[in-house]
């Protein structure tokens, strides 16, 4: 942020204006941009700062759809440590986190690279992978329901290498969460792949070639130039892929609802069932605190780590 | 950072010692399959759908698969108007989807003008809260959300989802992204020139950042389109009803009727499809510009 954009110091000197005291030329500019920002303001204040702050005080209260609140202390969350149904969607948001989020990235990466070049019908490719992000999620899981069913386009594909699991995989809990995790990547790679294609464009030539003059092959080329280079892509990345993956709900509830049984039952829709569902607003709020802590913790985490390799 | 040579054919950076290389032409090749078999993988769900929504319904699952419909069954386009009340919910999603855009582009765009081009005391703190809620996943917080809205009367009403959609961070966030690559001078020159702060803003960095908020007017109408969870919790009437959650109760129903169900994921899909081919230049920078400089 450059100071000619002070704007009070400008207007001191303008010719014509009337002179006024700084203080209420200050006032003055604090009131203007405040104007700016008030109708943005107003609404995100009640849709996000609000239930924000509201969240921490509702964790620590008994509360359902009909009555008052009623001050508990820490117990819906020693409540939530005995939970089972909890324990399972802590489980299952980390073991979809653990697979959708380097398979994306790796997708990602490698797709940027191979687009990257000068083949024919990159330019049309490099958008039609970003079509996946924009479609509705509704349709994506009725697709691939159907996709993954026993008689599909899937197990079809797999009965040629004598692969075909016999059943639809939705409706088999080892092979539900792999489906999930595979539609997700499906999804997700696009969106990724355009950060990185972006990223890859901030690599300078130049390094490439001292690179060759130095006898580096591919490999080193990309270890040590292009990964380096792409390095502030890599760390957005894995931080929006990270939030996304502990956030997880669409996707699971509309391919699977969270079967079969509790195979696929994610932290999200854990908050949902209890909050909006069973009206239980204390206890759901317990629950999303431990989401928010998690997105906190690895946004922060994966910051001061991104720092610490900078310099 | 050029945004726009993403969509055309740039230089890339390995190229030219990449084609000094004596195995180029084998390169070629397997960068052409894997070319190929990404693509397959991209538009697989796709082809399925379009081809599923054009067959009689004991013909969606076949061993092995029919990839040709046959006959072709444009009747399905018909009988889901018959089926559903798919026109009543593309009428709610796209009154949600116009109204949504215009307040986000609007209140969005001014708000970026307040962080970006003006200074006082608080903005820089005040701009903090805004990408800290970034970093704060929905989930997390819609429940109290649920319950301050049921207080004040917005549950299952539209408003609800107007409320919801049309402040968000994201639209402040990309507009000021655009906003700071506008030289200060520009301001600066119209300051001195008498305009004020509001005449700057409409005549000077709007008319400029206008394929900023080409790209956010998109980004949020296909989010508004596509919202799922959103209605799921707040339109409970039938008659409010988006069109996501309408065909995601059309598949509960009709759970039997495959082909029925691809024909209204296509109807669905289709707006999207077609928005998206017109312009998809501006998706592109609006994904690079929030990506790269976040």
């Amino acid at each position: 942020m450059t100071m000619a954009t002070d704007a009070p110091a400008v207007r001191e000197v303008q010719p014509g204006g009337s002179r006024k005291p700084r203080n209420a030329m200050r006032r003055r500019n604090t009131l203007i941009g405040w104007s700016f920002i008030l109708p943005n303001f107003l609404g995100f204040g009640l849709v996000t700062l609000i239930p924000v702050v509201f969240l921490f005080y509702m964790a620590f209260t008994e509360w359902s759809a009909f009555g008052d609140p009623e001050f508990l202390g820490f117990d819906n969350f020693t409540r939530l440590i005995g939970d089972g149904s909890f324990q399972t969607s802590l489980g299952n948001t980390l073991y979809y986190s653990v697979f959708h989020i380097p398979l994306t990235l790796v997708a990602a990466l490698s797709l940027a690279m191979l687009l990257n070049t000068k083949l024919r019908g990159v330019a049309f490719f490099r958008t039609a992978a970003f079509f996946p992000y924009i479609t509705a999620v509704v349709a994506i899981a009725a697709v691939w329901s159907q996709l993954f069913s026993a008689d599909g386009v899937i197990n079809q594909i797999l009965g040629v290498v004598g692969l075909d699991p016999g059943v639809g995989w939705t409706a088999d809990s080892t092979l539900a969460m792999p489906a999930v995790i595979l539609v997700s990547v499906w999804r997700d790679t696009g969106f990724f792949m355009l950060l990185y294609l972006a990223g890859l464009q901030t690599v300078p030539r130049t390094l490439y070639e001292a690179a060759r003059v130095d006898g580096a092959s591919a490999w080193q080329r990309f270890w040590n130039v292009t990964w380096p280079c792409l390095r502030p892509t890599t760390f957005f990345v894995t931080v929006m892929l990270t939030i996304q993956s502990l956030k997880v709900f669409d996707l699971v509830f509309l391919l699977t609802a969270g079967g079969p049984g509790q195979s696929t039952f994610v932290l999200a829709q854990f908050i949902y069932q209890k909050g909006i569902v069973e009206f239980e607003y204390g206890y759901a709020s317990a629950g999303a605190i431990v989401l928010f802590s998690m997105s906190l913790v690895v946004t922060i985490v994966q910051f001061l780590v991104n720092k610490r390799i900078e310099r | 950072m050029t945004t726009s040579s993403l969509t055309s054919s740039s230089p890339s950076g390995s190229r030219t010692s990449l084609e000094r290389s004596p195995l180029y032409p084998l390169y070629r090749v397997i960068g052409y399959m894997a070319l190929i078999i990404a693509a397959a993988a991209v538009m697989l769900p796709f082809a399925w759908m379009i081809i599923s929504s054009l067959k009689m319904n004991n013909q969606v699952f076949t061993v092995p698969v029919q990839w040709i419909p046959d006959p072709v069954q444009w009747s399905n386009y018909i009988e889901i108007w018959q089926k559903s009340d798919m026109f009543l919910w593309t009428r709610n999603t796209l009154f949600l989807s116009v109204v949504i855009t215009f307040l986000q582009c609007l209140t969005g765009s001014f708000a970026a003008y307040g962080f970006s081009k003006m200074r006082f005391p608080g903005r820089d703190t005040l701009f903090l809260m805004y990408v800290a809620t970034i970093a704060v996943p929905w989930q997390a917080y819609m429940v109290p959300q649920f319950q301050i809205f049921t207080e004040i009367g917005l549950n299952n009403t539209l408003w609800a989802m107007i409320a919801l959609q049309a402040f968000g961070a994201f639209g402040v966030f990309l507009m000021r992204q655009y906003f700071e690559s506008i030289p200060p001078e520009l301001s600066e020159a119209a300051r001195v020139d008498g305009l004020n702060e509001y005449g700057i803003y409409r005549r000077i960095m709007l008319p400029l950042a206008i394929p900023g908020i080409a790209s956010l007017a998109l980004l949020t109408f296909v989010n508004t389109w596509n919202d799922f969870l959103g209605p799921l919790i707040y339109l409970r009437d039938r008659d409010i009803w988006t069109i996501q959650i309408g065909l995601n109760s059309f598949i509960d129903q009709y759970n039997a009727e495959h082909a029925l169900i691809m024909t209204g994921s296509v109807l669905s899909v289709l707006p999207i499809a077609l928005i998206f081919g017109f312009a998809q230049r501006y998706f592109v920078e609006g994904v690079a510009t929030t990506g790269l400089k976040g």
